[in-house]
């Protein structure tokens, strides 16, 4: 499903030059699930936005389902994320003019392929019954990340990308929403690769890899 | 994938209708404006062109008599019997109590039909319009106009031009005291090669080649042009808002165009998408706009109809049609505009990094970023608008002159704002207005594009004021130096008119013959007065140049006084010579001569009388008490059976020209009141969609002590303190904007020169009316900061909920 060999990255320019990512290796087969750990600044989200095609590495290869993300255009990038990965950021990225029932159906919609009946076994496994027609602004932290995952799963992605998915939200909270989660991706059989500072919550995943000053430790 | 992304767009609105509405209105009402102006200007030009084409569609060449003389019916036999292709016209303007009308007698025989306006043709060729009796055919609103005049039976034909009236030669002749004669005869297309030549047939004919130029379309140009550059400025204030609009939508929305790209959203289909939307915006709005300013173009027009008329005796109907063509112009300036104000954002989007890190404030600082720019942009058109002050010449360097300044102006204001700001918080000592100091320049990015159109409609508010009010006085003292004599007596007949000098004579101080003569001026239309050697022209006539002795001089048939209008245009001034016919007459002197359009020259009465001995001998302005002017005009009505028309007393005049003074400037005031509007409207939008992203900002001061009351009533003193600022910039650049429009503009657009004079008075009254504006706009976001429930604020500083 993804395999990320050699790649690396770095910001800046001239002596500012930082190197973010020293030759990442990992894969990842369909229905599995991997933690990616580390520090701060070692590197995690930025692998996590090279493999979504948010942004681009310097060398190396990135395949997610068959594709190099690396030889796709914008428009090809786009629609990776829009067909085959979902994302799951930190901050939530909920659309604040949409309701919560909305904003789950969403990102099935923008990839062609509502399915209003799984969106509706979402939202109930999600506990956001109550909640449909709420606005983001009106729904609390760990509701806002369930609509979320919800809105990510509703597209049924090969792969989720989770960018700390519980890191805005308190210990108790994102340990619930992280059950949820891996009940959920295991039940569709999509790939998980997750990105947490947290050996606890890692240690959930079926594998670990730990990044250090960009490089990948086993 | 785009009708799900289109939805999410959309929603924004949806959740923020009073923004869509802001939005909407604000392009609605520069459009409206905008096309309110234009729907008038293409009226007028329409009633031009169809005055300019009333015989034909293209102009022909004429023949006349020697100087465009009249030519008596003989000559039109002699020169069809020679085998010249030509057609009698009687032309001349008559007037009635409804107006004046323009008449045209055609000869239905040799006038080819399509020649007529459409319709007007058949019936111009049917048996019952040819004749003594026969009808006049008018255009429907001037047939209404006219309804109960002393005229021939009228025929309404649409397509008509406005007040002009087609009837038969005899019909004409009579109306316009022609008899047996033509004014002129039009040469037809397809004349035999084989004719004989003019000069055979009857000497001194003239033949005058066809006018390419549309000459009421030229005289009223200027006219025009100072109402689009109006409307332009109020387009342009309406533009602030649509701008503010865009890019605060915009940025609200930024984070959703990234979830939206981090989701699988091409940049090019989010372009594509928000392209789309804004263009149904701008039509939306632009309909909207374009119906608004068809209701402003009817309420004006009357009034811009009454001006061309009096300023230019150019005959415009009060009343509009709807043109295709203004339609699509409101249109496409709608969506032109809203292209205008969505670049700089749509260029953002397009350049949107995906990952960029959340920047609330990310607006503000790019905004203040922009300063640097804006202040070298508003020093360079300073010194571009300085340059053409110097070396600019005409009416369109006039108007980027002073385009340049208005947007120089607008474009340093934040900077002043800025400045003044920083004095204000470290004069403060308390820390409160530390505070306030500094949150109200972290306000400015947001605020300042409302302040921009606040700043122009006031500096135009305060130009124009001065303009008109200058104007006006000027205006005042100028008619009663002009209109010297107590009262005007026009004679029906030269015999009536002998009789009635010899009753005068024992009963009045003074009879001062008007006499004058319309004749080419250094070979341009003009006109030519006779003056009588009175004290009543020498101490009152309002000269602005002379030679010594001038009225001496002038008695002495020496040389002539051309008016301010002619002086300027042909550059005589004491010292030259101007082409008269027969005479290269010295140039005495120059004086103010306003609301004519026509070149003027006075010279003695003998030499009128010697030079144009055939000029009609009716008119006189006699001198006597005021207070037995009401007695003598009813001894004259008795006397001589004169009807009232023809006795006018000075008060009258002044009254009309007055009555045509005020509605010149009907439109300017109405526009200056429509630009003030909208600008108060920009900054209660500006106040209200801000006051939605004060919360962070206001929250911690309350957290620390500070009531929402106290809150508000500080958010009321900052608009109040912003407007006073903006004022106060606003009143250089108002008085050197009237000053662009009194010595340059009217200048260049009328021809004459005009003392300014500033009104301070009406200053204090719109820094009034200016405060109270801004004052009502801060109150509901201040009402709402006031009764904000604590939970709202707190909710500022809630990380989980």
């Amino acid at each position: 499903m993804l395999t990320v060999e050699r790649v690396t990255k770095s910001w800046g320019q001239g002596e500012g030059r930082q190197q973010v990512l020293r030759g990442v290796d990992l894969t990842l087969g369909a229905a599995q699930s991997l933690a990616l750990t580390g520090e701060s600044g070692s590197g995690k989200s930025t692998l996590l936005h090279l493999i979504a095609g948010l942004d681009h590495a310097d060398s190396g290869t990135i395949t997610v389902a068959g594709q190099t993300v690396m030889a796709l255009d914008d428009g090809g990038r786009a629609a990776l994320r829009r067909n085959t990965v979902g994302v799951i950021f930190q901050q939530f990225n909920l659309i604040p003019s949409l309701n919560v029932a909305d904003n789950i159906t969403f990102q099935a919609r923008l990839a062609g392929k509502p399915d209003p009946d799984w969106a509706a076994v979402l939202t109930r496994r999600l506990g956001l019954d109550g909640h449909t027609a709420k606005y983001p602004e009106q729904l609390s932290g760990g509701q806002q990340q369930r609509v979320a995952i919800g809105r990510t799963l509703a597209a049924r992605p090969a792969l989720v990308l989770a960018d700390e998915p519980t890191g805005n939200l308190d210990e108790e909270t994102g340990e619930r929403v992280l059950d949820l989660m891996l009940e959920l991706v295991g039940e569709t059989g999509t790939a998980l690769l997750m990105v947490t500072h947290s050996t606890r919550l890692a240690a959930r995943l079926g594998q670990r890899i730990h990044l250090e000053r960009g490089r990948t430790l086993p | 994938m785009k009708r799900a992304a289109l939805a999410a767009l959309l929603s924004h609105w949806r959740r923020r209708p009073f923004q869509l509405l802001t939005l909407l209105l604000g392009l609605a009402t520069a459009t409206a404006l905008w096309s309110g102006v234009q729907a008038i200007n293409a009226e007028a030009r329409s009633s031009y062109d169809r005055a300019a084409s009333a015989l034909g569609p293209t102009p022909r060449a004429t023949i006349t008599g020697p100087d465009g003389a009249a030519l008596d019916e003989g000559t039109f036999v002699a020169l069809r019997r020679a085998g010249w292709l030509v057609t009698p016209v009687v032309e001349g303007t008559i007037s009635t109590r409804q107006g004046p009308l323009r008449v045209l007698g055609i000869d239905a025989f040799t006038l080819p039909l399509g020649d007529l306006p459409e319709q007007t043709g058949d019936t111009a060729f049917d048996i019952s319009f040819m004749g003594a009796n026969g009808p006049l055919i008018t255009a429907p609103e001037t047939a209404a106009r006219l309804a109960g005049a002393d005229l021939p039976r009228l025929i309404s034909q649409a397509g008509v031009a406005p007040g002009l009236a087609y009837g038969d030669i005899p019909v004409a002749q009579a109306l316009l005291g022609l008899e047996g004669q033509i004014t002129h005869l039009v040469v037809l297309d397809g004349q035999p090669p084989t004719r004989t030549p003019l000069a055979d047939i009857a000497p001194g004919l003239q033949l005058n080649q066809a006018e390419t130029t549309n000459d009421m379309a030229t005289l009223t140009d200027s006219f025009h042009l100072n109402l689009t550059a109006f409307g332009l400025l109020s387009f342009a204030v309406g533009l602030f808002i649509v701008r503010g609009t865009i890019g605060l939508a915009f940025e609200q929305r930024r984070p959703v165009f990234r979830t939206l790209r981090a989701l699988g959203l091409p940049a090019r289909t989010l372009l594509g998408l928000l392209l789309g939307e804004l263009l149904a915006l701008a039509l939306i709005a632009g309909a909207a706009g374009i119906a608004l300013g068809y209701l402003i173009a009817s309420a004006l027009i009357p009034d811009v109809a009454a001006t061309l008329r009096g300023l230019y005796g150019a005959s415009v109907e009060g009343t509009l049609s709807i043109r295709p063509i203004w339609w699509a112009s409101g249109l496409a300036i709608a969506v032109l505009g809203t292209g205008l104000a969505a670049v700089s954002s749509l260029w953002q989007v397009a350049r949107l990094p995906l990952l960029a890190p959340a920047q609330p404030r990310a607006w503000a600082r790019a905004s203040e970023a922009a300063l640097v720019w804006q202040g070298a942009a508003a020093l360079g058109l300073a010194a571009l608008s300085v340059a053409l002050m110097f070396f600019g010449s005409g009416l369109i360097a006039a108007f980027v002159m002073l385009g340049a300044l208005l947007v120089a102006a607008a474009l340093a204001l934040p900077l002043v704002l800025y400045g003044a700001m920083w004095v204000g918080g470290r004069l403060a000592r308390r820390p409160l207005a530390q505070w306030f100091w500094a949150d109200t320049r972290q306000q400015l990015p947001g605020l300042s594009l409302a302040l921009m159109a606040l700043l122009l409609a006031l500096a135009a508010n305060i130009g124009v004021g001065t303009m008109v009010s200058s104007f006006r006085l000027t205006f005042t003292g100028w008619l009663d130096q002009r209109l010297a004599s107590e009262l005007y007596v026009t004679a029906e007949t030269p015999e009536q008119a002998t009789a009635m000098l010899a009753w005068l004579e024992p009963r009045t101080d003074a009879i001062l013959p008007i006499w004058n003569v319309d004749a080419p001026l250094n070979g341009k239309p003009g006109e030519i007065y006779g003056v009588a050697d009175h004290p009543t022209y020498r101490d009152n006539w309002p000269l602005l140049e002379a030679v010594p002795g001038v009225w001496d001089r002038i008695a002495a048939g020496e040389g002539v006084l051309v008016n301010e209008q002619l002086a300027r245009a042909g550059d005589l001034w004491p010292g030259n010579a101007i082409t008269l016919p027969g005479w290269q007459a010295p140039v005495l002197g120059v004086y103010s001569d306003y609301g004519n359009p026509l070149g003027q020259v006075l010279m003695g009465l003998d030499a009128l009388t010697q030079r144009f001995p055939e000029v009609e001998r009716l008119r006189f302005g006699l001198r006597l008490v005021p207070d037995q002017v009401a007695t003598l005009s009813a001894a004259l009505v008795d006397e001589f059976g004169l009807p009232p028309g023809n006795l006018i007393d000075q008060a009258s005049i002044k009254a009309f020209s007055l009555q045509v003074f005020e509605r010149t400037f009907t439109v300017s005031r109405a526009l200056n009141v429509l630009t003030l509007s909208v600008a108060g409207f920009a900054i209660l939008t500006s106040l209200l969609t801000l006051a939605a992203m004060r919360l962070p900002q206001l929250a911690p001061v309350w957290a620390l002590g500070v009531g929402r009351a106290r809150l508000a009533r500080l958010e009321l003193v900052r608009a109040l303190v912003l407007a006073t600022l903006t004022l106060i910039c606003a009143l250089p650049v108002g008085l050197l904007l009237a000053w662009v429009l009194l010595a340059v503009i009217n200048v260049e657009a009328f021809g004459w020169r005009l003392p300014i004079y500033l009104f301070p008075r009406d200053w204090v009254v719109l820094a009034g009316l200016s405060l109270i504006a801004a004052g009502a706009a801060a109150l509901l976001p201040a009402i709402r900061i006031a009764r904000m429930p604590p939970a709202q604020l707190l909710g500022v500083f809630a990380h989980e909920r």
